[in-house]
């Protein structure tokens, strides 16, 4: 045993880190930098399903029934499988419209019907006050077996202030009331309770493998001695298989706990808190549907050894089975374990509790006593005044009353139960909400009269036939009802109704209340068409992933003033959140200031939103009613404007695809006004340097002309001079007005051509002999490789031979002088003939390359600047262009030129068919057999 | 119905679930043998259920094309 | 003594025909075939007036302009800009970069040796 002293002490110590953990995540979100935006922190956190039922029932459930402890575990994962596609949904509807609990939610649905959230919170209350009581019992009885005596009875203290459950109960609400309602929040999420949830995951994950290390691996040698010891005991081997007690299979039953699970894990108010309220990111649950069924596999594995273990260690029936985890590590003195695996079913119970009590209470504040105190004079829609304060206090209040209560039924009836079995009378209540919150969520034809029906006579059944036979078990009221009937009427016995025998009592519960349940939902939604409110609210819900945040359509019509919706907000949220809310809905909706909000529909949804956020939604309907004037929409209303919705939807979509439109069309016409502007630009440069090159050759001209006229007695020989430059300089500007026409007329295509059967090798050979003058000159030397003949083009021998001439007195002007080489280099092959013109001049960067063929853009580096028109090349180009061919320049500077052409045989000569058709075979035969 | 094929794929897991965790496949493992010296019931049971976890890691985490 | 001028044109013929012109009318004159040699007489003959072609190679007369003004030594080097180019922005060009007069290409003879007198006298 250990002293109580070290037990309180340490449990206190790890409630104060749970504070520390819980302190740091709040902290964390206040900086922005959140804890739990992690998939892995929200799939521990949904471990929060795994309580002490978990933690110490399992165990004492495998020992007497060996596997049935599974299903619970397995409809989680079931559930988990769908969750991707029911939890988003829900997430989603939630997040849209600021829905804070399964009260809520369902009511929400229907027609945001106050009477719908009361009685959801009603059946809530109801059914999960003894799972709170055994979490309480839990840890009361861990507590007693860790601090008695081995072999003394294990009691419980008779005065009820020295029962330490009692403070733990108080401890628990005091940490919920402080990281549950520190303050009011519009979207009910509470960072460092999760994290503090979380954490308590992880911990009693650990403490229970821990335990179950030591019993495989300490208490027995491995897992195979353990299993085979069981095997060998006839009282224990058939807790290995799936018959029990003699029995045949109950495989109704094991489906029935399979369904309510995987129900359970879904509607329960903690795992609706953690999976839906507090989810950060819808994205996480991607992670956390497979993670949060493997923790659940992990916190299984060792039930059965554990059982087994306890099982053979202490022998059948000497031992409350439930307390195996705690009394085998403490009688073989193991007392540091003991102890860490009391802290494990500590943070199972009190994560239980805490998060629990956090949703059950939002649900009473708002969905019982709000719409009660609103109704009142003093507090009522006409009222005014802050309400924040008497919020908080309420949802106060609520969670130290859920815990009183759960506190008062474990000290009256909860020493009658098994842990197992209050948890699944709770799990049956909670089952009750499925087919109007599924339904709700699928289903635009469920109505508040429906839902209401369905969950009262669920309610009621599962009342009758589960949880008065069980109060009355435990000895509170008069058993007799159990074995004969009410009134001795045989027919409405609770655990056999109508005469349906041959089920155990929870999968015969479960059939009728969820028969009923269904039956009357679908029965009485089909009976009456639903109204607007409802249709309004099923299109909301149903269609929730169709629509964005704001193509939502807005079922409100009416009028309202920011006048009167500000102070409602304040009212409930504060006058500095509501002032902040607003000034952030100006700025969203493009409007300067919260003065000129314009008080439309979606401001009214708006205003409702945020409300429903902090008191629910059907409060906050009554809310903003009692301060707008509205128009009540019929039906066809509500058609009308989700029509006008879609159209809406329709509209901006094809305005967006116009306005791509446009911008696609204002791009093309700023690119082809970028054109012209370049071209103008072009054209420009063009005529300035026309201009240029015909102004420079009139300046000698004129210069010497005036000259001569001035000085009659000019020598002759000067004047011979002079006459000369003056011949030349003509010569020069009738070249270049030749060119600049030439230019023009192949541009504009009016250039005249005259196509011809080529020898493209006699065209080079006297090109080359008809520059020969000018390297002679220039003491350059002229090579040629070319083969000794070539087949014939069609093309203007006359434009060729401009081609090749301008090339080589291109060649001959950038060769060093004296040592220029110039080598021709002609070739044919299949697809036409290529002439190289390669110099050994100082070449052309790379970058360069593009403008020479410019018009007026001259090769050289300046200093070096040749003469010539600059039209020679860009003509050029032209010529071999217009025959279908096409030139380039192979260079670099440093490494001499090659300016380059190719024709092809296929010549289409101004993309015209070739004039004679029969010439390409021949000049195919020809170039085949032309001889190198 | 153009369901996405995740959760087609989700739905299809589901079904196979249900089947394997319920009677009467989950009465075919209820036989007198030992697996790796464990007795074949619930270390089958509990090999099926990490199966089916993988399973559904895989087909959730796969990123859709 | 005559005054001294520098002809900076990269055109021969042109040269020619200002050179002859300039010897004329009694000048002392030199000759540059491109900017870097203009700049480079300039510094070493201190002429009184250069005839500067805009158009050069190596360095433009916009250039040799520029440099020729802001060297304080060279401050009394007049110039005359000559262009080919008869662009309004070249002549504004020429000016604000502290050419003392402009001539566009061709020019009259007579024109531009009253110029010459003028800046000279």
């Amino acid at each position: 045993m250990l002293s109580a002293p070290l037990l309180v002490g340490a449990s206190f110590a790890y409630l104060l880190l749970l504070f520390a953990v819980a302190w740091y995540g709040d902290h964390r979100a206040q900086q922005g930098r959140s804890v739990i935006d992690n998939a892995w922190v929200y799939a521990a956190s949904m471990a929060v399903y795994c309580t002490a039922w978990t933690y110490f029932g399992s165990v004492g459930r495998a020992s007497t029934s060996g596997v049935w402890f599974l299903p619970i575990y397995l409809g989680p994962t079931l559930a988990m499988i769908l969750a991707w596609m029911v939890v988003r949904k829900m997430i989603r509807i939630a997040r849209s419209y600021r829905i804070t609990s399964i009260a809520d939610f369902v009511a929400s649905r229907y027609g945001k019907s106050p009477t719908l959230a009361g009685l959801v919170t009603l059946i809530t209350v109801v059914g999960i006050v003894p799972y709170i009581a055994l979490q309480l019992k839990a840890i009361a009885s861990g507590y007693a077996v860790m601090t008695t005596v081995p072999g003394e009875a294990v009691g419980s203290p008779s005065d009820w202030w020295r029962d330490s459950t009692l403070y733990v109960a108080l401890a628990l609400a005091g940490f919920t009331m402080v990281f549950g309602t520190r303050h009011l929040d519009t979207t009910e999420r509470h960072e460092g309770m999760v994290a503090a949830i979380a954490f308590e995951s992880v911990v009693k994950l650990i403490a229970f493998i821990a335990v179950g290390s030591f019993v495989c691996w300490s208490l027995f040698d491995g897992p195979a001695d353990l299993f085979g010891r069981a095997l060998d005991n006839p009282d224990l081997a058939p807790l290995l298989g799936l018959e029990q007690q003699g029995r045949p299979f109950a495989y109704e039953q094991w489906f029935a706990l399979t369904v309510l699970s995987m129900l359970s894990v879904v509607f329960l108010p903690r795992q609706f808190q953690v999976m839906v309220v507090e989810n950060v990111n819808e994205r996480h649950l991607r992670r956390a549907v497979w993670v949060f069924p493997l923790y659940l596999l992990l916190i299984n594995v060792f039930v059965l050894p554990i059982a087994l273990g306890g099982l053979l260690h202490f022998g059948a029936g000497n031992m409350n089975a439930e307390s195996f985890v705690l009394s085998l590590p403490l009688d073989r003195g193991w007392h540091a374990l003991a102890l860490f695996a009391f802290i494990g079913g500590l943070s199972a119970a009190t994560g239980m509790v805490i998060v629990e009590t956090i949703a059950v209470s939002t649900m009473v504040c708002n969905d019982l006593v709000m719409p009660l105190l609103l109704r009142t004079r003093r507090f009522g829609a006409r009222a005014a005044g802050d309400l924040t304060g008497i919020l908080l206090g309420i949802r106060r209040a609520a969670i130290v009353g859920v815990m009183l209560l759960g506190y008062i039924y474990f000290h009256v009836a909860g020493e009658a139960y098994a842990l197992v079995s209050i948890g699944l009378i709770s799990f049956a209540a909670v089952a009750q909400f499925a087919p109007a919150a599924l339904g709700g969520m699928y289903w635009k034809g469920g109505t508040r009269g429906g839902a209401l029906a369905g969950l009262s006579a669920g309610f009621a059944l599962w009342a009758w036939t589960l949880m008065l036979p069980s109060i009355a078990k435990s000895g509170w009221m008069d058993a007799a009802f159990i074995a004969h009937g009410p009134w001795g009427i045989e027919l409405l016995k609770p655990e056999q109704l109508f005469g349906l025998a041959g089920l155990d009592n929870l999968t015969h519960s479960l059939f009728w209340s969820l028969l009923a349940n269904i039956g009357a939902y679908v029965g009485v939604s089909l009976w009456r068409t639903p109204s607007a409110a409802e249709t309004s609210q099923a299109l909301l819900f149903v269609d929730v992933f169709e629509r964005t945040e704001g193509s939502r359509p807005v079922f409100w019509r009416g009028r309202a003033q920011v006048a009167d919706l500000l102070p409602l907000v304040a009212r409930f949220l504060g006058a500095a959140r509501a002032q902040k809310l607003f000034e952030d809905y100006a700025a969203a909706s493009g409007v300067a200031g919260v003065d000129e909000i314009k008080p439309d529909a979606r401001l009214v949804q708006f205003v409702e939103t945020q409300l429903a956020g902090a008191i629910g939604s059907a409060s906050a309907r009554v809310m903003v009613a009692s301060v707008v004037e509205e128009e009540a929409l019929d039906l066809d209303d509500v058609m009308r404007i989700l029509d006008e919705a879609s159209q809406l939807r329709a509209y901006s979509h094809a305005l967006e695809e116009k306005s791509q439109s446009l911008e696609r069309a204002t791009a093309e016409l700023r690119a082809a006004n970028e054109q012209l502007k370049s071209l103008d630009r072009l054209k420009d440069d063009f005529m300035s340097s026309v201009t240029h090159e015909l102004r420079t050759p009139l300046t000698s001209i004129r210069a010497l002309s005036e000259l001569m006229v001035d000085d009659p007695q000019m020598d002759s020989a000067q004047r011979q001079h002079f006459l000369g430059i003056v011949v030349a300089e003509t010569e020069r500007l009738s070249r270049l007005v030749n060119q600049v026409l030439d230019m023009a007329k192949i541009e504009s295509g009016h250039a005249e051509w005259h196509t011809a059967d080529v020898d493209l090798r006699a065209l080079v050979l006297k090109a080359i002999e008809t520059t020969h003058e000018v390297f002679r000159e220039r003491g350059a030397d002229v090579t040629l490789d070319a083969p000794s003949a070539v087949a014939t083009l069609r093309a203007d021998p006359d434009r060729l031979t401009q081609v090749l001439l301008n090339l080589l007195s291109n060649a001959a002007k950038f060769v060093p002088r004296g040592s220029g080489r110039i080598h021709v280099r002609m070739r044919s092959d299949d697809s036409g003939i290529t002439v190289e013109v390669r110099d050994n001049g100082p070449g052309v960067p790379v970058a360069e390359h593009a403008l020479v063929f410019e018009k007026f853009r001259q090769g050289g580096d300046g200093v070096n600047r040749p003469q010539g028109t600059g039209l020679g090349l860009p003509i050029s180009r032209q010529i071999v262009e217009h025959f279908g061919g096409r030139m380039w320049l192979e260079s670099d500077a440093g490494q001499g030129a090659c300016f380059a052409f190719h024709l092809p045989w296929q010549i289409q000569e101004g993309r015209q068919a070739p004039d004679n058709p029969t010439a390409n075979p021949v000049q195919g035969g020809q170039q085949g057999g032309a001889p190198q | 119905m153009n369901t996405p094929i995740r959760s087609q794929r989700l739905i299809g897991l589901f079904a196979a679930a249900l089947l394997l965790f319920n009677f009467p496949l989950l009465a075919l493992w209820d036989r007198h043998a030992l697996l790796f010296g464990l007795p074949l019931f619930p270390t089958a049971l509990f090999l099926v259920w990490g199966a089916l976890i993988a399973l559904l890691a895989l087909v959730i985490e796969r990123t859709e094309r | 003594m005559s005054s001294k001028i520098l002809i900076a044109d990269d055109e021969p013929n042109i040269l020619v025909s200002l050179e002859f012109l300039m010897k004329r009318e009694g000048f002392d004159v030199s000759v540059a075939r491109d900017g870097v040699e203009a700049l480079a007489a300039i510094r070493e003959q201190q002429p009184e007036l250069v005839l500067l072609d805009v158009m050069m190679p190596g360095k433009s007369g916009f250039e040799v302009c520029q440099e020729v003004r802001a060297d304080d030594a060279l401050r009394g080097v007049r110039i005359l800009m000559l262009t080919a180019k008869g662009r309004d922005t070249d002549v504004a060009k020429g000016l604000a970069l502290g050419a003392d007069a402009y001539m566009t290409k061709p020019f009259s003879t007579r024109e531009l040796v009253q110029k010459v007198r003028e800046m000279l006298g």
